[in-house]
């Protein structure tokens, strides 16, 4: 299925095949409001291979989809604003670029799946007419030729009578039919990174189950990358690779999956797996993290998880935040005791 | 007095479906609840699980009596509620309170948090004096574990998670037996919804209650629940212990649901019996004939679409399952 079209996008300044496909570093983005500035990002670092899966894990909050977005180059601006950092694609900085070049970035390299299929499509043209459009809109594809290809990529989203179905409205699908029009619309031109933002959490078990299955598969054929945003432990710890949890606004410990299910070593990665309901644990209390995230207008000083945090010393109280340690070869924690985390099982 | 508090015969539902403006005419009905049976013994908790749009709000809503069966007949310790008159039915819904799903939109944002958690004494004020109802509120906010000094706030000025403790307090006012929970916990992040659920233990040990709790998340059912009904279209599939249901799961569509729920462990990827579904949900107001699962069911025969499986006890199934072939398929052990 890969376009035939040259996408002209060679003429990026500095652009490198060999570099990664992804690589944000140290992001910084705040919401100037009138309530305060409120520092949704303050320093998201990660990277992302051809055929990767990387979890982005954290509470509602935290700064994920802000972090997408500010990624995407979709930020609600005012008052959201990209202080700092770098987003990387191919070696590219994508916050250096104009916006033209930015866009072709976005809708040919790098694509986004949203949580809410319904409000991302638009009601008042057809599944068909939508998806056509990015053909004759990036490839230059007469109405005819597009055609074909929504009817190709809704059966390569597995909607059952594709030839009919692309004819009619979102409102005429289920949600998880819409979810899928939504992962063909996203793959249409072939990106490198696909971005999901929590796709499957409006969605039934069964449902997401499908999905999650559709989007590993395609993501296996097309070696793609793939950014997946969640709170769900059980989701990640089906797919991701490589985690990346956050906690107001910060990457606060970075593993392979398995390491960070079987040692986690920052304390609140340690409490969101351990107030997971677990059979052993039936009619036992659950052990849930005490009091709530912060406002981000006002993150305490030192280590924004201290307040909640039963391993904080004085050391955690004061500035500055703490770093993140290397725990092991591609493993990080932004807690000043780690290894005492990671040793308590 | 017996020992089951609240009781469902052949409950039914059903929400016209017209066309017209002017001249409104049916021309069906949604059948949200299609004749459900079940009970609740004193102080055990009942999930009800199964997936969108299946019946189970319409249920909860029935079952405390802010919707009208459209047939079937509901028991409140023994007392048939259609039937008793204007005085006991009072005291018979005063007794079974429901706490709902959205913390977000189920609170008044114009009231007080007192006001909120006192509103039921302004529906009922025979049962505390008016003078008395503040400390009363005082102490429930208490209860919850919430700071009584915030009785004047507004909702707006709470997280989610307290939020839907203001609505446990506000459900717990007039000293009901029976709770009835419709997803308290589904809005919430893991680490708050395990404070709201050790809550609500708390609260069943201390009160004595009885709570049906609805939700989509199996795992926290199942660590919640002594006994568990799969609904699937308005009807229940399957029904038994926690134990029967998710080790011994024998209907068809409750094992592809337990088996469609990551196991938050990568050790066990790739090894659970994950039976993926095809197809949608068929729509409640033109359910299929026959066994409604059957047309997403693998094990589909022609018997299937002719005769409704009843849900009973079977020689292959030890509890009441609604399948012509039920049988055990141990679904979540295979992930061990
Ligand atoms: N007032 C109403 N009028 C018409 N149809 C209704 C009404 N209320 C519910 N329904 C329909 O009845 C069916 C069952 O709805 P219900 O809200 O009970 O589902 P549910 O199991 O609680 O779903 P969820 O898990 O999404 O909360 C659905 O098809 C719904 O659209
Ligand atoms: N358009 C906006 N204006 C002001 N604040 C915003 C806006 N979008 C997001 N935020 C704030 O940024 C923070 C992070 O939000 P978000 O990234 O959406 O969280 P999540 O991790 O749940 O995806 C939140 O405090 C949110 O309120
Ligand atoms: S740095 Fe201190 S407060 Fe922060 S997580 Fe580590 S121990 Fe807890
Ligand atoms: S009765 Fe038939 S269609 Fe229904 S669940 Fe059993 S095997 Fe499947
Ligand atoms: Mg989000
Ligand atoms: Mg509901």
């Amino acid at each position: 299925m890969s376009t035939d079209v040259n996408v002209k996008l060679d003429a990026l300044p500095g652009l490198d095949s060999d570099a990664l496909p992804l690589e944000v570093k140290d992001l910084q983005v705040e919401f100037r409001t009138r309530n305060g500035i409120a520092r949704a990002v303050n320093g998201v670092n990660f990277s992302l291979r051809a055929g990767e899966t990387r979890a982005i894990l954290g509470e509602s909050g935290c700064g994920k989809s802000v972090t997408a977005q500010a990624i995407m180059g979709i930020l609600d601006s005012p008052p959201g604003f990209v202080t700092g950092g770098e987003i990387r694609y191919r070696g590219v900085d994508l916050l250096k670029l104009r916006e033209s070049q930015r866009r072709k970035v976005r809708a040919n390299r790098i694509a986004m799946i949203f949580q809410d299929a319904l409000s991302a499509l638009n009601p008042v043209f057809t599944v068909g007419f939508q998806l056509g459009e990015l053909f004759r809109k990036h490839r230059g594809m007469s109405r005819a030729d597009s055609k074909v290809r929504a009817v190709e990529l809704l059966d390569l989203v597995k909607i059952p009578a594709a030839k009919q179905r692309v004819n009619e409205y979102p409102h005429q699908f289920s949600g998880g039919m819409r979810q899928r029009v939504m992962i063909a619309m996203a793959l249409a031109l072939d990106p490198e990174v696909l971005i999901a933002d929590e796709p499957t959490t409006a969605l039934d078990v069964t449902v997401q189950a499908q999905i999650m299955s559709l989007l590993a598969e395609l993501q296996r054929e097309r070696n793609m990358g793939l950014l997946l945003i969640t709170h769900d432990m059980g989701v990640v710890a089906d797919v991701a690779d490589q985690i990346s949890v956050m906690y107001a606004g910060r990457v606060i410990e970075e593993a392979p999956v398995r390491e960070i299910y079987e040692s986690p070593s920052h304390p609140y990665t340690k409490g969101l797996l351990e107030s997971i309901p677990r059979l052993d644990l039936k009619g036992q209390e659950l052990s849930a993290i005490k009091g709530l995230p912060p406002l981000l207008t006002d993150i305490p000083k030192g280590c924004a998880f201290n307040p909640r945090c039963r391993y904080a010393q004085d050391a955690c109280r004061r500035d500055p935040v703490p770093p993140l340690y290397q725990v092991a070869p591609s493993r990080s924690s932004a807690c000043h005791f780690w290894k005492e985390v990671k040793a308590d099982v | 007095m017996s020992d089951i508090v609240l009781e469902a015969r052949d409950l039914v539902k059903h929400f016209p479906l017209t066309q017209g403006i002017l001249f409104k005419r049916q021309i069906g009905a949604v059948r949200a609840v299609d004749g459900i049976n079940l009970q609740l013994r004193r102080g055990e908790t009942l999930g009800i699980v199964g997936e969108s749009g299946c019946g189970k709000s319409t249920l909860a809503r029935m079952l405390v009596g802010l919707e009208t069966p459209t047939s079937g007949d509901l028991f409140v310790q023994g007392r048939n509620m259609a039937k008793v008159g204007g005085a006991e039915r009072r005291r018979g819904r005063r007794n079974i309170q429901l706490v709902m799903q959205d913390p977000y939109t189920s609170l008044n944002p114009r009231m007080t948090v007192g006001d909120i958690v006192g509103e039921p004494f302004e529906v009922h004020p025979e049962v505390l004096a008016k003078p008395k109802r503040r400390a009363r509120v005082q102490e429930l906010l208490d209860l919850v574990g919430l700071n009584p000094d915030h009785i004047n706030r507004y909702p707006h000025q709470f997280s989610g998670g307290q939020r839907q403790r203001i609505g446990i307090a506000r459900a717990l006012a007039l000293n009901p037996e029976i709770i009835l929970c419709d997803e308290p916990v589904s809005a919430l992040d893991v680490s708050i919804q395990a404070q709201v659920i050790n809550l609500l233990e708390k609260l069943q040990d201390e009160l004595g209650l009885s709570y049906i709790f609805i939700a989509h998340d199996l795992s926290v059912v199942r660590h919640i629940a002594d006994r568990v009904a799969v609904m699937y279209l308005g009807r229940v599939v399957e029904v038994g212990t926690e134990d029967q249901i998710y080790e011994n799961p024998t209907h068809p569509y409750t094992q592809a649901l337990l088996s469609a729920v990551p196991v938050p462990d990568p050790k066990l990827r790739g090894m659970r019996d994950q039976i993926v579904l095809t197809g949608d949900v068929p729509s409640p107001a033109n359910p299929p004939s026959g066994c409604r699962f059957r047309t997403r069911c693998w094990k589909a025969q022609e018997i299937c679409a002719q005769q409704e499986p009843a849900l009973a006890v079977r020689q292959s199934s030890a509890h009441p399952s609604a399948c012509h072939f039920a049988e055990v398929r141990d679904v979540v052990h295979a992930q061990r």
